[in-house]
């Protein structure tokens, strides 16, 4: 009796940290069997839905997102959270486009710019957390009006374009892989390092270690600190590659675009069965949860339900997908 | 020459905002033996437990390890020092395996930064096997039961290779067969140059384990005696500072048997449970022995409808019932005292009157406006029927000692007007004195013609408060006794009926 009871709780170890277990993780939640139906379904009813040129488009319009969600994934799982990252990363591609028109620096370097901006700002939203303790709501609330107001002030509230910085629109667009935007490309390649220092590296362990149990975290004689620090800046290292993207991509950077970005980073994120309360969750629940959402929106557009439903939409997914891992867990247990 | 003690503390001070925790303690561990520190809740073990684990730092005195002074600032320099603990409070990462739990801090690592997870596994798998324990390693360390998690905590603390091993209350969810086990790992871990703190509540371990034993009381050093020559009235009397008087056994064990108050009938959850049958009369203590895993604690969470019940009839007052909440068990007048009080039992930041007044709190309201009179008067009440030792009725009950903790759980089902109380492990976490308080409050409750189901991880305790007692195996009933006639040998040869 005792075997058996050890084995169905192995079974129901979905998000323990230290495996990439593929077949495990997607067992979380019923996100991926959603995305498969909803596939299947969308693909019935309209033919254009499975043309790869629409695949192609889903993927590019999950890219910013997707890669916003990555990184708020760490954040959550140490029971943190992260609203500054949609205008984190309008402010990043602001700044990229001030390094690439106005002070003509190289492609390189300018992106490099941009993806430390993110950086930064993820320095300081660890610092205030875990050297103030400052609530990370808080502390991440005021980052996200902060880099909204900078953005506004440094562009002077007007877009910034990149018509004249030679294949800075390649970083997006461009087709490293025929058939397959480059913005896709930088999402699973975000992906795959975001899912390997997940379940690999101390920083992740550490980060499913404070999600559970802080104090004991620091007992064990971890600096929490530190790692919180370290943490927060990884998100904003991804806030920024989200930032280059996205300026890439409309080949300007926007800056009173951005709000509302770190919700649906936030939706994906829980859509993919990372609990909020910390301590749980996984990279290929994220990716799972934001290609979900655009496959939803694509979907609801070619079959041209009004762009407002779409939104009521989503919002029952996030309470379904939330409800579906509960009942799961409560089963499991 | 004479060799220094492995460990010495001279003068320790620490203090809190309001509380002067330690004043001038001094304390001396030497090699090979297993000290005692005992004293009662708030006499300040944890505190000096703390200090030498690096969680606060002193604000006098001074630290000697092998006659060298040095500085414990932080967790990891205590660990580096070859100092570890065992909390009474697990600390454990519960959405971690056991594995990771074990090392954390000190994970194999190759090519870098990269984790490498097996050589993880392997080592604990090593650790346990070293230790006598059977244990999955890559459990997450949640989904463990209580005593199981004690012994990752005991595993991970002997992991660090320590010198100095401190563990506090390590025997608290423990049962007898698995504190054998405990006091085996102890005796392996004590070598020339090793040393054991030991702080406990249960006098009968002290002399089973301890070699010498320290007292403090009100945070200052009493004294240190050889434990065999101190009899437990002596230590007992050193700690609160008088003599006790001598144990109040249980009132005369007579019940009249004649009203059930309480009658389960084939009682069975998917989980554990197979066909409970029993009754409970009025103004009984029914005891509930078993080992751990037996289903005591799972019989509990599913008479107040805690956990889902698979089939069976229970009877209140001979009412049919279907429980299926706490809240309708509170309905029908039961109320439950969990093992895990500061979870379950207490809500730790809210004051003394509003963790009486919860339950009851819509019997004090008129159209859901709180009248706060009618409520504060019962409460003063209970308080004082209760004897709870509290400030005032606004004081967090985080503040108050583990012992009023417990009767505020009981005067929070008497505000609600229960009848039938489930206690499970009453003192649990409290000190001697307190503990005769709540055997007394058992007591008195009983005389006064409430029922009782008490279980109890104590096989004494058990034999010495209930008039009839319930043996559980692996969630099938093996016996009910009657409290005069049972003992030890009796009550364990019905525990381990079924076990392998």
């Amino acid at each position: 009796m005792v075997e058996t009871e050890t084995r169905s709780q192995q079974r129901s170890l979905p998000s323990a940290p230290g495996r990439i277990n593929l077949r495990a993780q997607l067992h979380q939640g019923l996100a991926f069997a959603s995305l498969v139906i909803l596939f299947l379904f969308f693909s019935l009813a309209s033919e254009d839905f499975m043309e790869w040129t629409n695949v192609s488009s889903i993927l590019l319009s999950t890219a910013v997102i997707g890669i916003l969600a990555l990184g708020t994934t760490f954040v959550i799982i140490t029971a943190g959270i992260d609203l500054s990252t949609g205008t984190g990363m309008t402010l990043c591609a602001v700044m990229t486009g001030i390094f690439l028109t106005n002070m003509q620096l190289p492609l390189v370097v300018g992106v490099a710019g941009g993806i430390l901006t993110g950086a930064l700002l993820g320095l300081v939203n660890g610092v205030n957390v875990a050297v103030l303790n400052i609530p990370p709501f808080i502390a991440t609330l005021a980052m996200m009006l902060i880099a909204q107001g900078l953005a506004l002030v440094i562009s002077g509230t007007q877009p910034i374009y990149f018509t004249d910085v030679d294949g800075f629109i390649n970083i997006a667009l461009g087709e490293l892989v025929p058939g397959l935007p480059n913005a896709a490309l930088v999402l699973f390649g975000m992906a795959l390092i975001g899912a390997l220092v997940l379940a690999k590296t101390l920083l992740g362990r550490y980060a499913f270690a404070i999600g559970s149990n802080e104090e004991a975290t620091s007992i064990s004689g971890i600096q929490v600190r530190k790692w919180k620090i370290l943490i927060y800046t990884l998100a904003g290292v991804f806030t920024g590659v989200a930032g280059v993207i996205l300026a890439a991509r409309l080949n300007s950077a926007q800056p009173s675009l951005g709000i509302g970005y770190e919700l649906q980073a936030i939706a994906a994120v829980v859509i993919g069965g990372t609990t909020l309360s910390g301590g749980r969750g996984s990279i290929v629940g994220t990716m799972i949860g934001a290609l979900l959402m655009s496959v939803l929106t694509t979907g609801l557009r070619i079959m041209s339900i009004p762009q407002e439903w779409q939104t009521v939409v989503i919002g029952i997914v996030i309470l379904i997908a939330v409800y579906a891992d509960n009942l799961r867990r409560r089963r499991a247990s | 020459m004479v060799t220094p003690p492995l460990l010495r503390i001279e003068h320790a001070s620490k203090r809190f905002p309001g509380v002067q925790a330690l004043s001038d303690v001094g304390l001396e561990l030497r090699h090979g033996e297993v000290l005692a520190l005992v004293g009662e809740n708030g006499a300040g073990k944890s505190t000096l437990m703390k200090l030498l684990t690096g969680i606060h730092e002193m604000d006098e005195g001074q630290i000697y390890l092998e006659g060298r002074p040095v500085t414990i600032d932080s967790p990891r320099t205590a660990q580096e020092l070859g100092i570890s603990v065992i909390h009474q409070e697990f600390n454990l990462m519960a959405d971690l395996t056991v594995a990771q739990n074990i090392y954390i801090g000190r994970e194999p690592r190759g090519g870098g930064f990269l984790l490498r997870e097996r050589e993880l596994n392997r080592r604990a798998r090593r650790l346990f096997e070293r230790l006598g324990i059977t244990m999955d390693v890559r459990q997450e360390v949640g989904r463990l039961s209580v005593a199981k998690q004690q012994m990752v905590e005991i595993a991970k603390a002997l992991s660090h290779d320590a010198r100095v091993l401190i563990m506090d209350e390590p025997t608290a969810a423990l049962n007898d067969a698995e504190v054998t086990a405990l006091f085996r790992l102890i005796e392996g871990f004590r070598t020339d140059t090793t040393g054991v703190i030991y702080i406990s509540h249960r006098m009968e371990e002290l002399q089973r384990i301890s070699d010498r034993v320290t007292v403090l009381r009100d945070g200052c050093y009493v004294d240190t005696r050889p434990t065999a020559d101190t009899g437990t009235q002596e230590i007992i009397s050193l700690m609160v500072g008088r003599t006790l008087a001598g144990q109040t056994h249980s009132e005369p064990r007579s019940v009249n048997r004649t009203e059930p108050v309480l009658q389960v009938e084939g009682l069975s959850t998917k989980a554990l449970l197979r066909y409970i049958t029993f009754d409970l009369y009025q103004g009984e203590i029914l005891g509930f022995a078993g080992l751990m895993g037996a289903g005591r604690t799972e019989l509990a969470r599913a008479l107040v409808g805690a956990d889902p019940v698979d089939g069976g009839a229970v009877r209140v007052h001979g009412n049919q019932v279907k429980v299926r909440s706490p809240a309708e068990a509170a309905r029908h007048g039961i109320g439950h005292l969990s093992e895990d009080r500061k979870r379950y039992g207490v809500l730790l930041e809210q004051d003394v009157i509003t963790n009486i007044l919860l339950p009851s709190l819509p019997h004090y309201s008129t159209r859901g406006v709180v009248r706060d009179k009618a409520g504060r008067a019962r409460t003063q009440q209970l308080v004082r029927q209760l004897d709870i030792k509290t400030p005032s009725l606004r004081q967090p009950v985080k503040n108050l000692s583990g012992g009023n903790q417990q009767k505020i759980v009981i005067a929070k089902w008497l505000a609600k007007d229960c009848d039938i109380f489930i206690f499970d492990e009453p003192t649990r976490g409290i000190d001697v004195g307190a503990r005769e308080e709540i055997y007394q409050l058992l007591n008195d409750l009983a005389a006064q013609g409430k029922s009782i189901i008490m279980i109890s991880s104590e096989l004494e305790e058990v034999l010495r408060m209930s008039h009839r007692i319930v043996v559980m195996c692996a969630g099938h009933i093996t016996g009910v006794l009657d409290g005069t006639e049972a003992d030890q040998e009796l009550v364990m040869e019905r525990a381990t009926r079924f076990s392998a």
